[in-house]
């Protein structure tokens, strides 16, 4: 097997605040396999935009800023890179796609436009045969007419519409990385699975690499090849796809795959529920940072050390807190 | 008999245009549909985002003013009661909002929230309201010392326990819940279908429960209504809707659900396209329409009523979405 296309090392990521440092991600690791899906799952606030925000070096300045670790991308670590540099792979090798596609895109500008200078940024061309790719990639992205398209503007069109138009755009220049912040949570179900399928397909034509970030374990399952799961700015557990749903070992991952209503379940039962709410930022322990919702007894040192990250068997990591991993 | 009845029910909306803001047309956002829910019953109403789901609750508790049809709760014709006549109703219908945040004013403490519907129907002494704001909080699962406190100093879970503790304050016989967990983390949806599973156990309630997330509302509801374009497709027991649907719309919703287990990865029709606008549906039955059915025209003009095709399974028979199996 070839070499990760992305390898993120020990990453700590924090924001500056007037209450202090906030340290949103807290040293984390994973790898993105050459033209595979990751998926990166976890509720509000556990640090997965901040993590994709690190990784194409997006994060919000002068406040966000990456403290610590390495972030390897085709031999080059993107956390030390010049902004300049930075900028040549930012659209081009790396793109993203973001959660909300009326507020990513200009709504002064037509589509089109938007489209060309995507092109125009990265690559020596002239008007008119960026106008021809830019209207080739909206046919691959499956949008009807794309000639008339090209001059309309974003609020003419349907959220699943923009949120195509925003896939052609990340996807113009042909990345070998495509970062997708919950691409589908603003979109119906209908749509969804229109969007997911379109995103499967071009990378299956493309090749490229994809990290996916949602809360929606049931996108998780249809799409990804490797998942990890993050909680309070650390990740928790992380495993291929069919090992994690089948065989999950974190407390909090099987918390999460229990509490889940089933199309399979019967109406009306209570479901298992995690008690207690998701920890904020200011509240972040140094242990085991899901031991008072796991309902298990944790020892003070368990509370106070942070468990270490380690392959439980192959392929297979967790954050090792004796109490919550079984 | 049944605690809520609705026939026929129509909420159209002005667009205007022009110089004048004239009424040039109609958007019809909720086109005729009819339906009944017991008492203890919940009812789930399913579709995608612009079909009419949320007017049609806005339309049962009259926060709108239905444009024709035929509202009866609790053996009383509600649909042109004036404010004033509303007032004693609207005990027994309360509604639950999907954002927590944006539904609790920000300017009043839990106290003051929870109290205001005791205070409107002039209930209680002002020791006794505090009693009962107490009860209140215990039933949500919310410590007492919350009683002082304001909204934004909650998580969005522990606010929709608020917005629940506001609902069922006054005892109320139906309630209205407009997407109570598409807000919420994962962790904390469970936590609040749990609750509202509970308080209709206790206290008896019906619920009409809105969302689209086909999964929550199999699991919360008796029956399931589909909602496609301002009109109910096709309404059964929540079971039966899930292991033989009838309306081809039901199936395409069913089939775009993620499943949540890698193991059961299957190839799927999907729908293409977009829900069309309610401003000028097509005639005929609207899905046909969408899929570019060839049976379609064949629906155009036809009586496209619900029709009971096996005990308590109701499906609008058009030709081209209806199995005839």
């Amino acid at each position: 097997m070839s070499a990760p296309i992305l390898q993120v090392e020990n990453l700590i990521t924090a924001f500056d605040t007037d209450a202090g440092r906030m340290t949103a991600v807290d040293g984390i690791s994973f790898d993105v396999p050459r033209g595979k899906t990751l998926g990166i799952v976890g509720e509000s606030g556990c640090g997965k935009s901040v993590t994709a925000f690190s990784i194409t070096r997006l994060l919000p300045q002068p406040h966000g800023q990456i403290l610590g670790g390495s972030i390897h991308f085709e031999g080059r670590d993107l956390a030390a890179l010049p902004v300049q540099e930075m900028q040549r792979i930012r659209g081009n090798a790396i793109s993203m796609i973001f959660q909300e596609p009326m507020t990513a895109l200009n709504p002064v500008q037509t589509v089109g436009k938007q489209l060309a200078e995507a092109i125009l940024l990265h690559a020596v061309c002239s008007k008119a045969e960026a106008l021809a790719r830019s209207i080739d990639m909206m046919k691959k992205v499956r949008i009807p007419a794309p000639e008339q398209r090209l001059h309309e503007y974003p609020h003419q069109l349907s959220g699943g519409m923009r949120q195509r138009i925003m896939i052609a755009m990340a996807l113009i220049n042909t990345p070998k990385l495509l970062i997708a912040d919950e691409p589908t949570t603003a979109l119906d179900v209908t749509v969804q699975a229109q969007i997911l399928e379109l995103i499967a397909d071009l990378q299956k034509e493309m090749g490229m690499s994809v990290v996916l970030i949602t809360h929606d374990l049931g996108v998780i399952a249809e799409v990804c090849d490797e998942v990890a799961v993050m909680y309070a700015g650390r990740i928790v557990e992380r495993a291929s796809v069919f090992d994690l749903f089948a065989n999950p070992r974190h407390a909090y991952t099987q918390g999460l795959l229990e509490s889940i209503p089933r199309l399979d379940s019967k109406p009306k039962t209570l479901l298992k529920a995690i008690p207690g709410n998701v920890p904020g930022i200011a509240n972040f322990k140094p242990g085991c940072r899901f031991a008072e919702r796991s309902g298990r007894a944790h020892a003070e040192t368990h509370l106070n050390q942070r468990p270490a990250f380690v392959e439980i068997s192959p392929n297979h990591f967790v954050e090792n807190c004796p109490v919550c991993v079984s | 008999m049944s605690l809520l009845t609705v026939q026929n029910l129509q909420q159209h909306f002005p667009v205007r245009g022009g110089l004048l803001r004239r009424s040039v047309a109609s958007c019809k956002a909720v086109d005729g549909l009819s339906f009944s829910l017991g008492a203890g019953e919940t009812l789930g109403l399913v579709g995608e985002s612009g079909c009419g789901k949320t007017t049609l609750g806005k339309s049962i508790v009259r926060l709108l003013k239905p444009t024709s049809g035929k509202i009866e709760f609790d053996g009383q014709d509600i649909t042109t009661a004036s404010m004033g006549e509303l007032r004693p109703m609207r005990r027994h219908v309360q509604m639950i909002f999907q954002d927590p945040a944006e539904s609790l004013n920000p300017r009043h403490t839990v106290r003051d929230i929870l109290e205001e519907p005791f205070i409107v129907q002039k209930m209680g002494q002002k020791d006794e309201r505090r009693k009962w704001v107490l009860d209140l909080l215990d039933k949500v699962g919310l410590p007492a010392s919350a009683m002082d406190r304001f909204p934004f100093e909650f998580s969005g879970g522990q606010r929709q326990r608020i917005g629940i503790a506001r609902a069922i304050a006054l005892k109320p016989k139906l309630i209205v819940c407009d997407e109570p967990v598409s807000a919420l983390d994962v962790s904390v949806q469970s936590q609040v279908l749990n609750l509202l599973l509970d308080l209709q156990r206790d206290m008896g309630l019906s619920y009409l429960f809105i969302a689209h997330g086909l999964s929550v509302v199999k699991h919360m509801s008796d029956r399931v209504a589909v909602m496609y374009l301002g009109k109910i497709v096709e309404l059964a027991p929540a079971e039966e809707l899930y292991h033989h649907p009838r309306h081809a719309y039901t199936q395409a919703l069913l089939d775009a659900i993620p499943v949540p287990d890698p193991a059961k990865r299957r190839k799927r029709e999907l729908l293409q396209g977009d829900v069309p606008s309610p401003i000028n549906p097509p005639a005929g039955c609207a899905f046909g329409h969408r899929m570019k059915h060839p049976q379609w025209q064949a629906s155009v003009g036809m009586n496209l009523t619900l029709k009971e095709v096996s005990p308590g399974h109701w499906v609008q028979p058009c030709p081209c979405c209806t199995q005839s199996s």
